[in-house]
């Protein structure tokens, strides 16, 4: 099988506070890996790690690697904006900027120095049918996305991170402020990416977990304590506190 | 437990007593404007407005004054408006939390308190004197920039301050720089905020005569360049009043002043909220 993304012997601080504690997983390529556990057992931190937003953290502070394609994304020599590029991210709340939905899309494009019009007017056009989204759009792209209904919202959030076309995408539970409707079709939108995209999504919807991945790996206190395919995850857990979780006797 | 005022009667009075407050603020507002502009209109007419004045203004118009004014509002704009956006942006977006970054803000706060006379002072002592530019639209505009700077910078740095965060990280996460994200994302967003702020410091600037009286003239010529003296409407309207030309060509500048600052706020307000609407698709 071939991975993505490599992470070993991760550990992350703000301050003193040991916040993930020795993370060893491998995230295989255009797959859906699921990353499950309680409030606060750092699932967030961890996909923050993934693209570096953590380093707009003053007290962040990490050592271990993290490797993408081999190559170790904390290098000095790396460059975050093209990691970014690489490696896009899309969040728990919708957080299109207040710009027209065109432009929305267009953002990651213009950043990264295309400006032709029609280059962009296509590409702006594949995102949002890749995001399931054109058709409730294509006549109103001029109109301001801050309009649109959340799940709306978050569609436009994923086609302007796929227009700049990254490798892997990060969710950080990216239905957790959308009602069941929306919901089911950011999850189709995930079946639909998978082919093209490495997914990685912090849910704390177990069903959702279920549905969208074919890997999981569970969070606890800080550390993963069983990551591997998502059936036997969830059908043959092998700790005890990954059953617990995932039956609901706690988190 | 015994009450004296039973709550729906003290609601009564609590909602009466701020409907009140409420209404007497408009009530102020607008008997003080009518006021002027029902002492000052009158004696306003065209002919006022696009004539030189005759006699010290004793008669004739106020054209000269008009055009100084627009010329020293110009200089302090241009000036306060991007160093004001440049040091509010610095302040909310690079600067973190130290005490250079305290000191900063105390000193634009300190700033903004300091009477517009003592302003005067110093751009005579500064801009007229020392650097030698004598009276004239530059040494007044230049004391005007100073004093517009700190409501531009203090009202501009609440708004960048406030823009979602999430917007930002956003930005990040596509691969944009920090830069680009300010750039692209922040600034306009806190466009209505900026633009509320750098009218706030222009309507500091065009109401101020004692900031300009010891640092631009008191020319009755309509400038031809920066080295010219000047005479701005508040300073015309001081002089006539205080040395008794014309009482009612005083109420006239006034008229003509304050019609002349409700024109840009009511203009740019509304040029702000179309934005917003646009902006937020509402």
């Amino acid at each position: 099988m071939e991975y993505i993304i490599e992470v070993e012997d991760l550990n992350v601080y703000f301050d003193e506070l040991h916040i993930l504690k020795n993370i060893n997983i491998k995230i295989p390529k255009n797959a859906v890996t699921s990353l499950i556990g309680p409030s606060g057992c750092g699932k967030s931190t961890f996909i923050r790690t993934l693209n570096r937003m953590n380093d707009l953290i003053s007290t962040f502070r990490r050592d271990g690697t993290v490797l993408l394609d081999g190559e170790n994304i904390y290098n000095p020599k790396v460059d975050v904006v093209n990691l970014r590029k690489r490696v896009g991210m899309v969040f728990q709340k919708p957080n299109p900027f207040p710009k027209s939905i065109f432009d929305n899309v267009a953002y990651g494009l213009r950043v990264h120095g295309i400006n032709d019009k029609d280059v962009l007017a296509q590409k702006v056009e594949e995102a949002l049918k890749s995001a399931a989204l054109w058709e409730e759009v294509e006549n109103i792209l001029e109109k301001s996305a801050m309009g649109l209904s959340g799940g709306q919202q978050q569609r436009l959030c994923i086609a302007r991170t796929i227009a700049v076309e990254p490798d892997v995408i990060l969710m950080d539970e990216p239905c957790s402020a959308l009602d069941p409707i929306s919901t089911t079709k950011i999850e189709d939108l995930i079946h639909k990416l998978k082919k093209d995209y490495t997914i990685i999504i912090v849910t704390h919807n177990m069903q959702q977990a279920t549905r969208v991945s074919k890997y999981t790996a569970f969070f606890l206190h800080g550390e993963i304590v069983e990551s591997g395919k998502t059936d036997q995850i969830f059908l043959e857990p092998t700790d005890n506190r990954t059953e617990d979780y995932i039956t609901g006797r706690f988190g | 437990m015994y009450r004296i005022i039973p709550p729906k009667i003290a609601q009564k009075i609590m909602n009466s007593i701020f409907w009140a407050s409420g209404i007497l603020t408009i009530l102020i507002l607008v008997v003080v404007i009518g006021y002027v502009l029902f002492k000052g209109l009158p004696f306003v007419s065209l002919e006022f407005l696009f004539s030189d004045p005759i006699d010290s203004g004793r008669a004739g118009g106020i054209f000269p004054m008009i055009m100084s004014s627009i010329y020293v509002t110009l200089i302090a704009l241009l000036l306060a408006a991007p160093l004001g956006v440049g040091a509010a942006v610095f302040l909310a977006e690079y600067a973190g939390e130290n005490r250079t970054v305290k000191l900063i803000r105390f000193g634009a706060e300190t700033l903004s308190s300091i009477p517009s006379i003592v302003f005067g002072l110093f751009g005579l002592a500064f801009f007229v004197v020392y650097l030698g530019l004598g009276w004239s639209v530059l040494s007044g505009g230049l004391t005007l920039a100073l004093m517009a700077l700190p409501t531009v910078l203090a009202a501009s740095e609440v708004s960048v301050e406030s823009i979602n965060k999430s917007y930002s990280e956003g930005s990040l996460a596509l691969g944009a720089t920090k830069w680009q994200t300010i750039y692209k994302v922040v600034i306009p967003a806190a466009i209505p905020g900026i633009t509320t702020g750098i009218i706030l410091g222009m309507a500091r600037a065009i109401a101020e005569a004692a900031a300009v009286m010891y640092t631009v003239g008191a020319a009755l010529l309509i400038p031809t360049s920066l080295m010219d003296p000047a005479r701005p409407l508040p300073l015309h309207l001081y002089l006539l009043a205080t040395e008794g030309i014309s009482m009612d060509n005083a109420w006239a500048t006034a008229a003509v002043l304050v019609i002349l600052i409700l024109i840009i706020t009511v203009s740019t307000n509304t040029l702000v909220d179309r934005y917003r609407k646009k902006m937020m698709g509402r």
